[in-house]
Parts: structure tokens; sequence; C-alpha cells
């Protein structure tokens, strides 16, 4: 493999992994802050210990999340340098303010929270979990309104050959940006959400501390209920947006080769041929399409071809097509799984069932706690696979983003070191994250009442 | 002062917050397994650093975020030139922000002293790390005409540049001992206190030697337009380190924590003034070196970074104090351990 195949690997691998840890963080900050309000409003000390377990629970993931991304900021400059170049004038201003204003924000407040358990008044104290999650979702919008711009550049100029900012007003209204943001903060709320009923699960099905997860249970599927269904909504919209902004992105989605006049056919799955430019086979719905695109006209992969190289030049201007179509798939039957099991456990709660008697709905949740993370990373893969050859949409291919100073093996060097040191992370990470869920919430908390001897264990 | 200018401070504010705070919770992190003895004493050693580190961390990103945005060509080529650099510090800031969170997380003697010794290099890495490269920036480096660095990682492994490295080293070494003298209570205070004393010389002459070094290398001395100001600032910063060591014989623990502090800030504004207007020094051709103005971003995003800067930083700053107000106190080994 060249450089440039190396990088756009290490990208790949260093941001799919740091994704696995954010979400989580960004949507059980507010879990955790939501029950720790509920401790602080009902003085009832069950949901202080609830908070506090969740909250052991989401610090384990944070510091992964925290280490993982300081890698997203350095490597534009050290594998993309030609990129950073290029739209460094217009890019580099939500990297600047997301630290400036979010992480700050988390880092201060996640350790006042972490140590101020007895410096603090209750109510002071749930705060600094509020503005922890609020500096999450900060951060997110910044970060998105960086990657939005890659999507869909707006409030730029091309001068000498660079990307310069002519409107921050059009950066931050960047359409794409307003589909994208809430996509994103919803999928984490699910996620946190997923995680928080699939713990509790583990903990009915052994009928240990019924009391305390059935109702961290209903919390989670009050929110998982809600975003699962809202991020449906908001992906219908942001698909019908990427339709007009990104027709390419949506036709390799979608596998349409050849432009779709009327009411297009849906293509639940399909055998692509892109060597060929066609499906060897498709299982098609009628109509779908042009009702979910909002179109119709569906503009086809090789249509949109011989567009694009009269607009840009010769070129290959197609994105990896099945990879594209799958990663969709993928994310659209993990979300749909989602939304069936949320709305059936409230289901399960209007009726007044008990939850801790549903064994079979709680052995599914189980396994269900893998879906967000499927869903969040495909939702990436599709995002950024779909977007190719472009770094910038329209703007800046990737192979003209690259580094051209740094050699194969610099690469090759950086992206096993940092791929071995995840694999190590991640071994850590799992086995905390386990033993810590698995202990309950009643696990011997320090404190100065305490000999040392003890306190010292966990 | 146009906005070049004004975003060339500000750049040097953030490096000057980032030295000075997360310099001493590297300094804690390298002196960790010779401070703490027993396990409890470690946990109330980390303990002083636990609430703050990860802020000061932010300061650095904040620096590589306003550099990117502010100069996006010398973002390009500082962290594309320096990459295996780079990647090493990265490997510290991983290994040392994942360890303080799980270090005490199980309770076997193996696991802990793992994550001790990883808090321990990457404390020391990037502390070493920052010395070499402030060294080769302001000596300078292989840049071609196409702003490209040129030269390989070991380059920047040149004397000049390890006498750089071991100063920002022993110093940051001594302004955890400081802290941590401030900061912790009975056999710890007294242990950094006698580290202090011992780092403190070997800081102050590897200081001196990397200014004398300085005056060869580079136009510290003789800079055109502010001739020796920077080669002065960096000789009070040397002085600086002096006075830590009086205040520490008259026990005044907070002052000799201010002079480490000021010694800190005074090496990171003699680099800037030695820099100006230059942020990346080319060695094969001064007509390659990157500056404030051929670096940067267009006046409009210059000025509206400068809008969100100065509204948000104040901000951010009371809180950063507030927290430092409220963890306050020293740490002991008989209080509650959230590490």
């Amino acid at each position: 493999m060249d450089a440039l195949a190396l990088a756009r690997l290490q990208f790949a691998v260093t941001t799919i992994y740091h994704f696995l840890f954010v979400p989580l963080t960004i949507g059980l900050a507010l879990t955790v802050a939501i029950m720790e309000t509920i401790y602080v409003r009902t003085k009832n000390p069950a949901f202080k210990k609830m908070a506090q377990y969740w909250g052991r629970l989401f610090l384990i993931n944070f510091a992964v999340g925290v280490v993982t991304g300081i890698i997203q900021e350095f490597q534009f400059g050290m594998n993309w340098s030609s990129y950073s170049r290029f739209v460094g004038d217009v890019f580099g201003a939500p990297l600047a303010i997301e630290a400036l204003l979010a992480f700050f924000l988390e880092s201060t407040f996640i350790g006042v929270w972490i140590f101020g358990w007895d410096r603090l008044r209750p109510a002071a104290h749930a705060l600094a979990m509020w503005l922890v999650a609020f500096g999450t979702s900060v951060s997110a919008f910044w970060i998105l309104t960086a990657n939005s711009f890659m999507q869909e550049p707006t409030g730029y100029t091309i001068v000498h050959g660079r990307a310069e900012m002519t409107s921050f007003g059009a950066l931050i209204g960047n359409p794409q940006l307003w589909v994208e943001f809430p996509h994103v903060l919803l999928a984490a709320f699910t996620t946190a959400a997923f995680f928080v009923a699939g713990i509790s699960a583990y903990f009915l099905l052994r009928r240990q501390h019924v009391e305390m997860f059935r109702s961290s249970m209903k919390i989670a599927l009050t929110i998982g209920a809600i975003t699962s269904i809202l991020i449906a909504l908001n992906g219908d919209a942001q698909a019908k947006h990427v339709v007009q902004a990104q027709p390419m992105k949506m036709a390799a989605a979608e596998a349409v080769w050849n432009t779709q006049s009327g009411a297009a056919p849906w293509t639940l799955i399909a055998g692509i041929d892109q060597a060929a430019g066609k499906n060897t086979f498709a299982i098609q719905i009628p109509g779908v399409l042009g009702f979910l695109s909002g179109t119709n006209h569906f503009q086809g992969i090789n249509q949109l071809q011989a567009q694009d190289v009269q607009k840009y030049g010769p070129g290959n201007y197609v994105p990896p097509v099945a990879v594209t179509f799958w990663s969709f798939r993928i994310m659209v039957l993990a979300g749909g799984l989602m939304i069936l099991l949320a709305w059936y456990g409230i289901y399960l709660l209007a009726r007044r069932r008990a939850l801790e008697g549903r064994t079979r709905y709680l052995k599914l949740m189980l396994p269900a706690l893998a879906l967000p993370y499927i869903a969040n990373t495909f939702g990436w893969i599709m995002t950024e696979i779909g977007r190719q050859p472009w770094v910038v949409y329209g703007l800046q291919k990737t192979l003209q983003g690259v580094s051209n100073t740094v050699s194969t093996g610099e690469v090759a060097t950086t992206l096993i070191g940092f791929t071995v040191i995840f694999g190590l992370i991640a071994v850590a990470e799992v086995y905390l994250m386990v033993r810590y869920a698995k202990a309950g919430p009643e696990i011997h908390e320090p404190s100065p009442e305490q000999p040392l001897e003890t306190a010292a264990v966990l | 002062m146009d906005l070049n200018t004004l975003w060339f401070i500000l750049i040097c504010v953030l490096f000057i917050g980032y030295f000075f705070l997360e310099g001493f919770d590297y300094g804690v992190g390298i002196l960790l397994p010779f401070i703490g003895k027993t396990d409890i004493e470690r946990r109330a050693v980390i303990q002083t650093i636990g609430p703050v580190w990860d802020a000061n961390e932010v300061w650095l990103l904040t620096a590589g975020g306003a550099i990117f945005a502010a100069f996006p060509q010398w973002y390009a080529t500082m962290f594309s030139g320096f990459y295996l650099a780079l990647f090493l510090m990265l490997v510290g800031l991983i290994a040392r922000g994942v360890a303080f969170e799980f270090r005490s997380k199980d309770e076997r003697n193996g696991w802990r002293s793992l994550f001790d010794w990883l808090i321990f290099a990457g404390s020391l890495i990037p502390a070493l790390l920052w010395g070499v490269a402030i060294a080769n920036i302001v000596e300078g480096v292989p840049i071609d005409a196409h702003m490209n660095y040129v030269g390989g990682f070991f380059n920047l492994l040149n004397p000049y540049a390890l006498v750089g490295g071991l100063a920002t080293l022993l110093v940051f070494t001594l302004h955890g001992a400081v802290y941590l003298t401030m900061k912790s209570e009975d056999e710890i205070r007294a242990r950094a206190r006698r580290a202090a004393y011992k780092v403190g010389w070997a800081a102050a002459g590897m200081a001196i030697l990397f200014v004398a070094f300085s005056a060869l290398r580079t136009d510290m001395f003789d800079k055109p337009g502010v001739g020796m100001l920077p080669g002065i600032v960096a000789i009070l910063a040397g002085l600086s380190l002096v006075a830590t060591r009086l205040f520490l014989d008259r026990r005044r623990e907070g002052w000799s924590f201010i002079s480490t502090g000021v010694a800190i800030l005074l090496v990171v504004a003699s680099v800037f003034l030695t820099l100006f207007p230059r942020v990346m020094v080319s060695s094969l051709n001064p007509k390659w070196d990157l500056t404030v103005y051929n670096a940067s971003s267009n006046p409009y995003s210059l000025h509206v970074m400068t809008i969100v800067a100065f509204t948000a930083l104040p901000i951010v700053l009371a809180y950063l104090a507030w927290t430092y107000w409220v963890f306050r106190k020293r740490t002991s080994i008989k209080q509650v351990m959230h590490y």
C-alpha cells in the first residue's frame, strides 16, 4: 500500500475507534445528569446511587474518548497537510472553537464532578454533570460544522488555490450541519439508552438490584423511544437533503445506476458490479424510493459520472458503491430494530407489566447493546466513503489532501503504533467495563470513615 | 497591532498556559514512582493533579486548534514535519490519560504499577519532546520553498535540541516537585521538597546551558529590531529559577511555585520574541521562513476568531480559576481517593 492508502486506513481506524466512545460519552453524560437531578429533586438516595453507578461506567468510557480525540486534532496536520493548507482557513476555526468552548468545559467540570462529591452542594454537583453534557454536545456541534464543510462546502471562496472563509454565518448555517448535527446527537442519546437498557436487563434477568435497574430501564427506554423515532424522521430529512446536495452519494447508497424518472423503486438488496456499472440482481419495492427521496427524478450513478466529468474534468467520480450501499442498509436496519425494541419496552411499561418478568425481551436487550454501535459506525462509513473521491466535496480530492512529505514507512509506523495501542486499550477498557458493570451499585465506595486498607480496594 | 500579530501573541499565551499548568502535572507524573512509596501515597500524589490535569491538557489542544485556525500553513508544516516526534508525544499523552483513569480501578499490584509507569513515561516523553521541538523551531529546520519540511526524524535530534529537551524535562520536573510540596502533606511533602532541591540544581544548570547554546545557535541575543531583548528575558527566566530555591529555603511554597511558573512563562515569551514575525524558521533560506503573514488565514477568518476568543476566554479563565479555588486544599493520604 502507498502512503495515501495507509493514511486513509489510519483515518478510518482512528476515527471509527474514537467514535466508539464519543456517542456514549455524549449520551451517558445527559443520562447521568438526569438521574442526579432526580436525586437532587426527590432527595431519594437510590437515585444518587444510580447516578454514581452509571457515572463510574461513564468515566471508564470518557477517558478513552478524550485521549483518542487528541489524535483527531493532530492527524489533519500530520497525514493530511495538503488538505490542511487548502481548507485550514475555514476548517481550523471550528476546531479551535471546539477546544475553547467545549473541551475546557467538559474537562474542567468532569474533574469537578469526580472530585467534588464532598465539596459541593448536591445541586451544584449535578450542575457540573449538566455542564459536561452541554460541553459534549457543543463539541459535537463544532466538529460537525467542520465535517459538514467537507460534505457541502459553504461560506468560502477560492483564492490562490486555497479555500478562504467569507461568511462564518454560512459556515454554521450550512444546511448539511442542521441535518447532520441532530442525527449524531440523537444517535448519541440512543446509544446511551441502549447501553443503560442492556446492562439493566442483565441485572433484571438475575433479579439483582431490581428496584434500581427497573427505574434505570424506565429512564433508558423513555429516552430511547423518543430519540430512536426522532432519528428516523431526521434521517429521512437528511436523505432528502443529500439527494440534492450530494446526489452521487445517495445514488451509491441506493445503488441506482441509471436515472429514474417518476416514482423510483427502492432496492432492498442488490448484487453490485461496480466495474460494469450495474446490479447483477436486485430485489426492489416499486415506488418507495420516489417517496423516500422526495423527487421524481432520482439521478443515477452513470449519468452523474458523466456530469461530473463535464464539471470537474476527466476522472472517476464514483465512490465504492457496494460499501456505501451496504453501510446504509446496515445502519437503517440497526436503527429500525432499535425503534422496535424501545417501543416494545414502552408498550410493556404502559401495560404495567413487571419488566423483570419479561425474560425474552430482557434477553433480547443484551445483544441489542451492539445495535447503536453498529448504526453509528456504518453511518459514518457511508457518509465518508460515499463522499469519495472527494475529501472536500467538489473542491479537493482525497489524494490531493495527503501530506506529500510524509513517507510510506512513517505512515505505516504510526498506523501500526496506533492500532496496537488501541487494541491494548480496548482490552483494558472492556475488562474494566464488564467488571464495574457486573459489580453493581453496591461496591465499597472509599469513604473517610473506612480504614484505608478496604478503601483502597476498588 | 494587526490581527496576525495579535494571534501570534494569543498562541504564545496559550502555550504559556499549557506549559505552566500541564508542566506541573507532567512533573508530578514523572515524580510519581519516586515520591509515592506505597500505593496509598501514590494515590495521594495523583490526587493533587486529579481534578485539573485534564483541563490543563486542553491548553495544548486549544493552542493546536488556534494554530490551525490562524496559521494553517504553520500547522500543516509543523505537524507533518515533526511527524514521528508528534506520534511519540501522542502515544505519551494517550498512555497517561488512560492511566490516570484506570490505575486505581483494579486492586492488583501489577496492574497499578503498570499504570504508574505509564503515567511516568507518558509525562516524561512530552516534557522532553517539547524542549526538542522548541530548540528546532527557534534554530530552524529544513523547509523548502513550498513550506514543506524536507528533513527527517533524526534531523530533529541534534545536541542543541537534546539540551533543550533535557531543560524542559528538568524544569517541568522541578515545577511538579514544587507544586507537590505546596499541595501535599507530611511524608509526601517532605520528599517532594527534597526532590525540588535535587532537581533544582540540574534544572537551573540545564536552563543556563540551553540559553548559552541558544546564544550561539539562534538570534536570541542579536535579533533585528529588538536586539538582546529575547536573550534578556531568557536570563530573567534563569534568575526566576534561582528565586525558587530562595523561596524554598524560607518555606514559602506558594512563592516558589510562582517563581518556577514565571520561569516557564519567560522562557516561552523569549522563544516567541526570538521567532517573531516568523513562526517556522527555514534553515535552508530565510526567504522560505513561515511568518505570521505568509502562513496566516485571511483577515476575515482572523477577525471572526478574534471575536470568539475574546468572548470565550474570560469565561473559561473564570471557571478554571474557580476550580483551582474549590480544590485549593492540600491532599492527604487520610482523605477519600477518587483516582
